[in-house]
């Protein structure tokens, strides 16, 4: 109890400090989501017909989830500097083996009597795609690009060692001051914020879920 | 006769060199207004051929035309836009409603709301669904027939001249089939459209079409012609294997009840006196006597022991009439029904069941032995 009053009052203490490390962290995860997303489901859509082509992307996707993540943000010091540009490439390429393989595994699952119907009726090819295919592969990609998400959260804290910013701060100064008077309560803080961030974020794409599926496929 | 709709002229489709071609040199015409069946084995090419009208495939070599034009010559999207197809798969779009499904094609064609929303309910309606409870339901809510009534509104919506049906009913079970060809039969007798049908079931070509392709390895056709014509005179042993045992019997579904001279039995017109019941069933040839209700309806058989056994009412004697014919059935389902009947005949009504005749085994034998 103690602690937590302790904790609560560290907070509140340092209100800009928190509101200014969250803001970071929303824009790491909104950045990422974005570009990752456009990026992987492109890559998922010209890339799945072609045997090699999509195993060679879904390759790659998967070397970088399993590159150590501290390695990872460091490697691209030397070519972009400190800051926000080396963490956001790394959690760029973090995310992308979710939403890759959740793009290709979601329009490989189409009724092949759906496409079939589709060009016999007479829709051309980008019709069919973003017509029929995109919609129904939607579902799929939807719990990758939330499965991403959740990584992003988790992953970004670790912007802090690059100068990068984020919630990671706190955690990484609390480590730092172990075991001075407030140390705890900051890497606490840290931590749980990116937890209800992480669930905030769980509920507006669970909300944008049902808005964006039709009823027809839920 | 006109220039056909659809003219293949010596059409090949090969996947691949050196290996056998799907399609080979086949060449088809099929008139306006026609149901043309392709029928024959799987794997013999009869689906490539049906996926080469509409461009689905491209014919290795050989024309294509449609009327009178060289489909090669027409964007593949513009064309199929202008050609109904059905699937066994049906392949509705689950994502959209009923309505957005049939509106798929007008839609693509740019017609205007108004339009395109009278047509919904009007499809809807032409297949016996009632548009209210329907319109926005979505398809996965459908059962497998209905889903092919929604497949083949669909395919009609923008009201092609031409409909490529691959194996439409295949894959729902065999009485909703039975009911869906029949209605079918009957939407094309209204809409006369013409109509390329795939099959693998003799007994489904032969009640569909006007004319049938019984097609072989390669798609190269064994026998083309109406289907008395190949049940009479099969062309060669293939055919002949194709058609099976019992081609008379498949000949029973092409010829109606109506076809029949009907055999007149005393009849009956309740109330009625039981000796002047009995002094019809004297004075006639036949065993049994039909009793008719007062709006002309066939209610009972009556025989004489019936009159004799029991002493209720004569409305009660004897046994009841429990399947009419109507002049619109297939012989095949007057045999069925005179073998099921107590007395080996079968009451024909109109269709507001208003007693016509009798169908009996010789009256239905000599119909088909008058065919030779």
């Amino acid at each position: 109890m103690d602690f937590l009053l302790s904790l609560l009052e560290f907070a509140f203490g340092r209100q800009e400090q928190v509101l200014e490390a969250l803001a970071q962290h929303v824009g790491y995860v909104v950045s990422v989501l974005v570009t990752a997303g456009v990026f992987a489901i492109v890559t998922g859509i010209v890339t799945r017909r072609n045997q090699l082509a999509r195993e060679l992307a879904l390759s790659i996707a998967s070397v970088f989830l399993t590159i150590p993540s501290l390695a990872l943000f460091v490697i691209f010091i030397p070519l972009v500097g400190l800051g926000f540009a080396p963490s956001f490439i790394a959690l760029f390429l973090y995310s992308l083996l979710p939403i890759l393989r959740n793009t290709i595994t979601g329009l490989d699952g189409i009724d092949p009597g759906v496409l079939e119907s589709a060009k016999g009726m007479g829709l051309s090819p980008l019709q069919v795609l973003l017509r029929v295919e995109l919609p129904l592969a939607w579902p799929v990609i939807l719990a990758g690009i939330r499965v991403s998400s959740m990584l992003i959260v988790g992953i970004a804290a670790i912007a802090t060692l690059v100068a990068g910013g984020g919630l990671g701060d706190f955690i990484k100064s609390g480590l730092a001051r172990l075991p001075l008077p407030n140390s705890l309560e900051a890497i606490w803080l840290g931590t749980i914020l990116c937890l209800l961030l992480a669930l905030v974020i769980d509920l507006i794409l669970q909300a944008a879920r049902l808005a964006t599926i039709s009823k027809g496929i839920r | 006769m006109s220039e056909p709709l659809i003219r293949l002229e010596s059409v090949s489709k090969s996947y691949g060199s050196g290996a056998e071609p799907a399609v080979r040199k086949l060449t088809l015409e099929v008139e306006k207004g026609e149901v043309l069946v392709l029928v024959g084995p799987s794997g013999c090419g009869k689906s490539t051929t049906l996926r080469l009208i509409n461009r689905l495939i491209e014919p290795t070599s050989g024309k294509i035309f449609l009327n009178g034009e060289d489909v090669t010559d027409v964007d593949p999207s513009e064309l199929r836009r202008k050609i109904g197809y059905v699937i066994q798969q049906v392949g509705l779009f689950p994502h959209r409603t009923i309505a957005e499904n049939i509106a798929t094609v007008p839609k693509l064609l740019g017609w205007d709301k108004a339009k395109i929303e009278s047509r919904i309910d009007e499809m809807l309606e032409l297949v016996s669904m009632d548009p209210e409870t329907y319109r926005d339901r979505y398809p996965k809510e459908l059962s497998g027939g209905q889903a092919q009534r929604v497949g083949v509104a669909r395919a009609l919506a923008a009201d092609p001249d031409v409909l490529l049906m691959d194996e439409p009913f295949g894959a729902i079970d065999p009485i909703t089939r039975d009911r869906l060809q029949n209605e079918f039969l009957r939407l094309q007798q209204e809409l006369k459209k013409t109509i390329v049908f795939v099959t693998h079931d003799i007994d489904e070509a032969i009640k569909m079409g006007n004319r049938i392709a019984i097609l072989r390895e390669g798609s190269e056709i064994a026998q083309l012609d109406t289907p008395e014509a190949i049940l009479s005179h099969p062309a060669d042993e293939f055919v002949e294997s194709f058609l099976g045992s019992g081609a008379i019997l498949k000949g029973l579904t092409l010829k109606k009840v109506r076809d029949i001279d009907l055999h007149q039995v005393p009849t009956l017109t309740a109330p009625v006196a039981r000796d002047q019941a009995l002094q019809a069933l004297q004075d006639s040839p036949d065993q049994v006597a039909v009793l008719l209700d007062e709006k002309e309806q066939p209610t009972r058989w009556i025989d004489e022991k019936a009159l004799n056994r029991t002493s209720q009412p004569i409305e009660k004697s004897g046994r009841a009439v429990t399947v009419n014919l109507q002049p619109e059935d297939t012989l095949q389902d007057a045999l069925t029904t005179m073998l099921q009947s107590s007395v080996g005949m079968a009451v024909v009504t109109d269709r507001k069941g208003k007693y016509l005749g009798c169908c009996t085994i010789e009256s239905l034998a000599k119909l088909i032995m008058s065919e030779g």
